[in-house]
């Protein structure tokens, strides 16, 4: 069985363009772009992995990040952390919260195919 | 009848005798025996300078002209004299204390030693006093030519002015010799006073002897002179009143404020106590001097030729009647009331004008060449002499030049009402320590200026600097600005009309200029000083009849000096009084050593105060208090200078922290900025970026490759958009904007702004404009690009976030008057509340992120654009949906 994935995330071309790369992987690509009602989704979804934006709509990925940590059932969930803000603080910021991994935007597809592939390992 | 030559002869015995008697008293001054030159009676008949030829020829001229009128001018003098004795006192006092030399050395040295001050009073004394010289100089080569007529003169006048150059040559020679002989500081010259108190005498028995023969001789006795009296039109004359009360305030102010005056009053004189004497003695001599001017001027008039000048009815009665020995008595009067008065007033004005203009000149070019003394007391000398031959040139000048002329009579009273403007500044110096330099100065000019506006210019007459017309109807036909009705002023006797609108512009002037300025510390200390004069001890500040124990010295010494340098001095004046032991005997030169060493240390007056309370002789006096005051005010003054400084720097600091503030928030701002571009930017790169690659791996298929290719020229055009709105709201915020306005109407431009943003084809779904048609009709000047602009944003907006079923976007105009108001409504859910506040800020993006499209930026250059025209751009709440008002003032968006 396909291992799922959640893409948090609200710009349409992005989801679009990591979806096409993950599927082509045999990854089942989901996506939500509100950011609070993210955690409902993954509590319905039980994704694998989730890519997780920083700036969304309603909520920031900060935030839904330290809830799964704060969640027995999420608290080991992979996140691999998207931001296009790209700051060293925000790095900092995301590891203090438990992110398993953190990316600036722009990104190599190939960066993003190896980081999921170690995350659902 | 006495020949010219004969009374040549006696003017000229009569002036070597004054000379003789100014010399003597000079030597005698010089040997210490000045005794008798010092006593009350001496003072008193200097003060006799107060009658001049003006009043020893003019008076009879004047009761004959208008009858009782002339006895105001001894009227005057005589109520300060015995009413006001008091603050001659005080005048004298200060005087003394302060080694006044002359009324503006007083005025400058009240007002915070201002030389300016000092300045503008002698200008006003020379200005004022010029004149009269000159009328005493034409009285004495009018007396001379009484006697001449016989010898047949074909040009009297020539004659005449050759007579007043020999007399002010003559004059400054005796004024320079004896007023200029030594440099006391307190400006005595025993020499002129006995001289002018001979000339009193000889005046006054002149007078007397006159007026006896009149009355005696002439009319035989009393009871048939008082007769003849009431007969005559000199008892005809009506009186009045607002002369007489003007004239008595204006000659009393004179008796005090005329330099001449306050020459012998204050300057000359030698102890106060002459001040009691002369206060009856005085009204007394003017008494006597006006006694027999009526029957002068009534038998004048009864027996004189008509047309005979009045004025020299003392002169030619006596002549008329052969009697020449009383005629060359009179004219020896006459010489002496004239000589007196010119030889004070040089001394008085060439004292103001050497001190006050001469000298400062003079030391600004010394540079530091004048602290050699006999350099300095040479060129004083010199410029004192210079400053006497140069008032007695003025005065000749203006004699040869205006003599025959009306103006030179009537100046007597003129000059009066010039010194006077000195009286509130005077009066304010000596009773009013609010009363401030500036107060001084502005009632100083502005009473001055009046008067020569309204009194002393026009005296010269129509052919003098104001013409028939410009008195008549002032200046520029200005008739508020006549000089004789001023300010519609009219129906009052010239004299009377200058005194008060002189007066009370003067006093106005002083008064309120006083209130509005802050005395400097420098006033304020001569101010206490002069106002309370009577308070500080006027004892000599020597140490006699000490009571201070050696002891009790060394003791405060020790504590003030330290105990080593205390007992070394001790020690030492004791071995030099040739006593053993370390106490030396309290001398008044060991007080003395001592308060200096002491001085040194604490500052002179305090020092002073201590020894005074050991010494126990002298307590304590308020002079000593004050200047203790004094000494502390000025610690006090660098402690509160000290203390604003330390305000000062506070205040820097804490600007600095605010700065520094400012700084940070604009540092965090710019982070955020940054931060917020980086994120815009890298968003569209990051599709950019993950479709390239994606198409670089080649294996897709056409409709694949076709739409990814779309999506990264999509995101191509909205980066560069982003770079573009940055561009154009950094121009906009900087206001470097370039405004380019341009006429059209509202309803052109909103069918600009609706084309473009409904032509552009790719919106999701159209929205119904609904337009207010008739008021879009208003014609605008403005940047119409810039506003379309807005507009645009604005529909773009609605065509974005309105959410309605059946989108309608309502675009209503109005014009307040003075400002249009164009709203924007749509019928969506509107903006929520909390976002309100942040819509107009940069990156300020509601919701869906896809759905906007943009970076955010599309209200701030909205706001900035508005700004940029003058107007606004807000967002109003009370409509469901979103509403945005804009705001364009008129007057500036309208067509010219």
């Amino acid at each position: 069985m396909a291992k799922k994935v959640l893409l948090i995330e609200d710009e349409p071309n992005i989801i679009e363009a990591i979806k096409f790369i993950l599927s082509r992987e045999g990854w089942e690509v989901m996506a939500h772009s509100d950011g609070a009602s993210a955690l409902d989704a993954i509590e319905r979804i039980a994704p694998d992995a989730i890519v997780l934006d920083v700036m969304l709509p309603n909520r920031s990925g900060f935030d839904i990040l330290r809830d799964l940590r704060s969640k027995a059932s999420t608290e080991a969930l992979p996140v691999l952390m998207l931001t296009a803000k790209g700051q060293k603080r925000d790095r900092e910021l995301a590891e203090s919260y438990g992110v398993t991994h953190f990316m600036t935007k722009p990104f190599s597809n190939q960066d993003v195919l190896e980081r999921i592939r170690e995350l659902t390992a | 009848m006495l020949t010219l030559n004969v009374l040549v002869a006696i003017s000229l015995i009569y002036v070597i005798a004054l000379f003789s008697v100014a010399y003597v008293a000079e030597r005698r001054a010089a040997q210490g025996k000045a005794g008798w030159l010092r006593a009350p009676m001496i003072y008193t008949l200097s003060l006799s300078v107060y009658c001049t030829a003006w009043t020893f020829y003019g008076a009879v001229g004047y009761a004959a002209r208008s009858g009782l009128e002339f006895i105001t001018i001894y009227l005057g003098p005589t109520l300060v004299f015995i009413g006001w004795w008091w603050l001659l006192r005080k005048l004298v006092r200060i005087g003394r204390s302060q080694r006044i030399t002359s009324i503006a050395d007083l005025i400058s040295s009240r007002y915070g030693k201002s030389n300016s001050l000092a300045v503008i009073v002698t200008l006003m004394a020379v200005i004022a006093s010029t004149p009269y010289i000159a009328l005493q100089l034409q009285s004495v080569s009018l007396s001379f030519s009484v006697f001449a007529p016989a010898e047949g003169t074909p040009d009297a006048l020539a004659d005449q002015r050759t007579t007043a150059m020999w007399v002010a040559i003559g004059l400054a020679v005796f004024t320079v010799l004896f007023g200029t002989r030594n440099l006391d500081a307190n400006e005595r010259h025993h020499g002129v006073v006995m001289a002018i108190a001979v000339e009193a005498v000889v005046k006054l028995v002149a007078l007397l002897a006159v007026g006896a023969f009149v009355v005696w001789g002439m009319a035989g006795g009393i009871g048939p002179m008082l007769e003849r009296i009431d007969q005559s039109q000199v008892a005809a004359w009506e009186v009045e009143g607002s002369r007489w009360v003007g004239l008595i305030f204006v000659s009393a102010a004179a008796v005090i404020t005329l330099p001449r005056m306050f020459q012998v009053l204050v300057v000359e004189n030698a102890d106060e106590g002459h001040l009691s004497t002369a206060s009856w003695a005085f009204p007394a001599y003017l008494l006597l001097m006006s006694l027999f001017v009526i029957p002068i001027a009534v038998m004048g008039l009864e027996r004189m030729p008509e047309g005979a000048n009045p004025d020299l009815f003392v002169l030619t009665l006596p002549l008329s009647e052969d009697q020449n020995a009383l005629a060359a008595l009179a004219f020896l009067g006459g010489f002496s009331s004239a000589t007196s008065m010119v030889i004070v007033a040089s001394i008085a004005l060439s004292t103001m004008v050497s001190n006050h203009i001469i000298m400062p000149i003079w030391l600004s070019f010394q540079e530091g060449g004048a602290s050699v003394s006999g350099d300095v007391r040479r060129a004083m000398l010199r410029s004192r002499r210079a400053s006497i031959a140069a008032v007695m040139i003025l005065g000749y000048g203006y004699y040869a030049l205006s003599s025959g002329s009306e103006a030179l009579a009537a100046i007597g009273l003129i000059a009066f009402v010039g010194a006077a403007q000195v009286l509130p500044a005077l009066i304010g110096a000596i009773f009013w320590r609010g009363a401030t330099r500036r107060g001084a100065a502005a009632g100083l000019i502005a009473g001055f200026a009046v008067w020569a506006y309204t009194l002393y210019l026009p005296s010269f007459g129509a052919s003098g600097p104001m013409s028939a017309e410009f008195l008549q109807n002032g200046p520029a036909g200005l008739s508020a600005l006549r000089p004789q009705a001023l300010f519609g002023l009219v129906g009052l006797d010239p004299l009377v009309h200058a005194l008060l609108w002189s007066m009370v512009l003067n006093t106005g002037a002083f008064l309120a200029v006083s209130l509005m300025t802050f005395p400097s510390p420098m006033e304020r200390l001569q101010g206490a000083q002069f106002v309370n004069i009577f308070e500080h001890s006027s004892s000599p500040r020597s140490w006699t009849g000490g009571m201070a124990e050696a002891e009790d010295l060394l003791i405060m010494a020790q504590r003030i000096l330290g105990a080593r340098e205390a007992q070394s001095l001790f020690v030492t004046a004791a071995q030099e009084q040739g006593k053993t032991g370390y106490l030396p005997e309290p001398t008044p030169d060991f007080l003395a050593l001592l308060e200096r060493e002491l001085a040194g240390s604490v500052g002179a007056a305090t020092a002073h105060a201590m020894i005074s309370q050991i010494n126990g002789g002298a307590s304590v006096s308020v002079r000593d208090l004050m200047a203790v005051a004094d000494e502390t005010a000025q610690m006090m003054e660098y402690s509160s200078q000290l203390e604003t400084k330390s305000q000062e720097l506070e205040a820097i600091a804490g600007q600095l922290r605010d700065a520094n503030e400012k700084l940070t928030e604009l540092s965090i701002q710019k982070d955020a900025f940054l931060s917020q571009i980086s994120h815009e930017l890298r968003t569209p790169m990051t599709s950019i970026r993950s479709f390239s690659e994606i198409l670089m791996e080649g294996s897709l298929e056409a409709s694949e490759r076709q739409r990814y290719s779309k999506i990264i020229h999509g995101e191509s055009i909205r980066l560069t958009r982003l770079l573009d709105d940055l561009l154009d709201l950094s121009v906009l915020e900087n206001g470097q904007v370039v405004l380019n306005p341009q006429t059209d109407t509202l309803q052109a431009l909103l069918d600009r702004a609706v084309a473009a943003t409904t032509a552009a084809g790719q919106q999701p779904q159209a929205i119904r404009i609904v337009r207010s048609q008739g008021a879009e009709t208003i014609t605008l000047h403005t940047d119409t690009d810039r506003l379309v602009q807005v507009f645009i944003n604005i529909i773009a907006n609605s065509i974005k976030y309105c959410d309605a079923a059946d989108p309608e976007l309502r675009i209503e105009a109005r014009s307040t008057g003075e400002e249009l108001w164009l709203d924007f409504i749509d019928n969506g859910s509107g903006i929520p509340p909390r976002s309100e506040a942040v819509i107009f800020e940069k990156f300020a993006r509601i919701g869906d992120q896809a759905k906007a499209g943009g970076a955010g930026l599309g209200l701030a250059i909205c706001r900035e654009i508005m700004a940029n025209l003058g107007g606004s751009i807000m967002y109003v709440r009370e409509h469901q949906g979103a509403a945005f008002r804009v705001t364009l003032p008129i007057h500036l968006s309208q067509a010219a």
